[in-house]
């Protein structure tokens, strides 16, 4: 066996998986902690990848500093969806089928207005380090993996931290656990669904940035993450952000094997084995509760 | 209206449709009544599933692309069978190839079926939400399966050449429009059969209160598991003749997110409680598609679709035949 194809297989792998993990922590706090399935999520990843497509080709500013510039933008967008989706599902008990079909909905706007807008062509960011790369030893650390990976982690400490100390994270815990106790104790749960909904759309912003440095990025994309995200989500154990974040390096790993063995095709079909392995034998995930 | 009486008007329905297309239009009106009577079904068989057990569906479009390419796989190999095969039982094959198109529709409805089966299997006993995002996943993989698998196109996708003309029927088009008929006729009539049968009432208790269904000793599993292959089969079946009406058949025109949409949003519009509504969702919807089609573009059309499907979610949650509820004509449902 080749040792330094199976050590940048493996480094590629992790690297994914740390970004794969700043993709999946939006969902880990919408569906794991509010209950709240947005399928929509990857398409507000495309959304932000766009932003920072945009602001990148008119400014030259580097994406990852646009994610963060827009990062309130992102908030506002999420606390307002769930607005809509508080009045018109979650009130009164619908939210099931009904909040299912609503999110859907919401993905396919998003990608055909984006078909609409930008055509179907591959677009692609310019920043100083893409296609250069770090080498230590037989190990090659390109910088459109390293860079998206440090900014993925660095996001994911900053919300588990977040999460963990601050009195509105550990609300948010508090509210995916018992609403009602929350409410005895004068706090108001919609209040902080929207807040925490708010920061999962926000995620999506640097996730999206992050994604159109790895790659060239179409409107389309997006669905290719759904089976991922979920399958990280489920694997890592719902609403639990260091099982998600193992879950995502494990995933990285063998899709990034999987690929430089099997050939690239393959590497989607990854996910969705993991998935429904997962749900058979143990669906309360790595970590679960 | 008892079932064969239900069962004879559509019929004469189907009947004066086809024979009205062939004396007063033209083959557009063939290809365009296709396409809707294709969604009637897909539209009734997500209903099956969606509407009554309450179980969301996302994956319409793997479903209806394995009926799709269980086509083209029976079709490539009656193309090749004198490389695949030995003299000898190519010989004895060739009485059988090439399958006629009725057959490869129940075949694509076995193999849909068949997976939806196993997709339920493993996800339908958890909240329905990873049944939903099962499926959602499966149409990805099933996807990237036919990019890898050579034999049906791979990613260059392949062409199924249609005969130009068929005794009885005269041009193919015709012959295809009348076996979507018949396809809506059976999708409708399993459709209403089931609302109004014992299976009708468990999927109803499992939509309403899982746990109360499961506690009066509904055998819940079971009937999600027949709910989920009866819509996977129509949704095959519906998919098997695609390639001989297409022409060319390649994955990401096969497991095109619209059909994933339309099959929801027609039901939705229409109303998710009868078999009417999917009925009157694929006919407005799927007609509206057609002109939009024509005159304005085609992702506009589907940007409308996108609009209409959370709009009607957000502000009428019964769909159009809601409207009509409360309506003299309409007896209160037991």
């Amino acid at each position: 066996m080749d040792l330094s194809l199976f050590g940048n297989a493996i480094v590629a792998g992790l690297l994914l998986g740390c970004f794969y993990a700043a993709v999946t922590a939006g969902i880990s706090i919408s569906f794991g902690m509010l209950d709240i399935v947005n399928i929509a999520h990857p398409a507000f990843i495309i959304v932000g990848s766009y932003v920072a497509y945009i602001v990148n080709t008119q400014f030259g500013l580097d994406p990852i500093i646009v994610s963060i510039l827009a990062l309130p933008l992102f908030y506002v967008l999420g606390a307002v969806v769930y607005q809509i989706y508080y009045v018109a599902f979650e009130k009164h008990g619908q939210e099931s089928l009904r909040g299912l079909a609503f999110f859907f909905g919401i993905l396919f706007i998003a990608e055909v207005v984006l078909v609409l807008t930008f055509g179907v062509d591959y677009r692609s960011v310019n920043a100083p380090y893409i296609g250069q790369s770090l080498d230590i030893g037989i190990l090659e650390f390109p910088y459109r993996l390293l860079v998206p990976a440090l900014a993925a982690m660095a996001m994911f400490l900053g919300l588990q931290i977040f999460l963990g100390r601050s009195f509105i994270g550990r609300a948010v815990m508090a509210v995916s656990q018992d609403p009602q106790a929350l409410r005895l104790m004068a706090v108001n749960p919609t209040r902080i669904k929207r807040i925490a909904f708010g920061i999962s759309i926000a995620t999506a912003s640097v996730a999206g940035a992050c994604l159109i440095i790895i790659q060239p990025v179409i409107p389309s994309v997006g669905r290719d993450y759904i089976g991922r995200v979920f399958a990280i989500c489920v694997l890592g154990g719902l609403g639990s952000l260091p099982g998600t974040l193992i879950a995502a390096l494990l995933l990285g790993v063998l899709e990034s094997l999987t690929s430089t063995y099997y050939g690239p095709s393959w590497a989607p079909a990854v996910s969705f084995g993991i998935l429904l392995l997962t749900l058979a034998v143990r669906p309360s995930g790595l970590l679960g509760r | 209206m008892r079932t064969p009486l239900f069962f004879l008007v559509q019929i004469v329905a189907g009947l004066v449709l086809y024979l009205s297309f062939i004396t007063f239009g033209n083959d557009y009106w063939f290809y365009a009544g296709y396409t809707v009577l294709q969604y009637i079904v897909l539209a009734t068989a997500w209903n099956i599933l969606g509407g009554y057990c309450g179980y969301v569906n996302f994956g319409s479009a793997g479903f209806f692309a394995l009926g799709a390419y269980t086509s083209v796989f029976f079709y490539n190999t009656g193309q090749a069978l004198n490389d695949l095969f030995s003299e000898r039982t190519a010989g004895l094959l060739a009485y059988i190839f090439p399958i006629p198109v009725p057959i490869l529709i129940l075949l694509g409805g076995v193999v849909a079926g068949l997976v939806g089966l196993g997709t339920g299997y493993l996800t339908l006993r958890l909240r329905g939400v990873f049944f939903a995002i099962a499926t959602l996943a499966l149409a990805v993989v099933l996807e990237t399966l036919v990019v890898n698998w050579e034999f049906v196109g791979g990613s260059r996708g392949a062409y199924v050449i249609p005969p130009a003309n068929i005794p009885v029927f005269g041009a193919y088009i015709h012959y295809l429009f009348a076996l979507m008929v018949v396809l809506s006729v059976v999708a409708l009539t399993t459709a209403r059969l089931i609302e109004r049968s014992r299976l009708g009432y468990g999927f109803a208790t499992i939509r309403d209160d899982e746990l109360a269904a499961e506690a009066c000793g509904v055998p819940t599993l079971k009937l999600k598991l027949t709910a989920t292959v009866l819509s996977g089969a129509l949704m095959g079946m519906a998919g098997a003749p695609f390639p001989f009406f297409i022409g060319y058949i390649e994955p990401s025109s096969a497991f095109s997110l619209s059909y994933a949409v339309n099959s929801i949003a027609m039901p939705m519009i229409g109303g998710t409680t009868s078999w009417v509504g999917p009925l009157v969702g694929a006919l407005l919807l799927g007609s509206l598609q057609q002109l939009a089609t024509v005159t304005i573009s085609s992702a506009v059309n589907l940007l409308i679709v996108g609009l209409l499907l959370v709009g009607f979610v957000v502000v009428a949650p019964k769909g159009i035949v809601g409207w009509f509820e409360g309506w003299p004509w309409r007896r209160a449902k037991p």
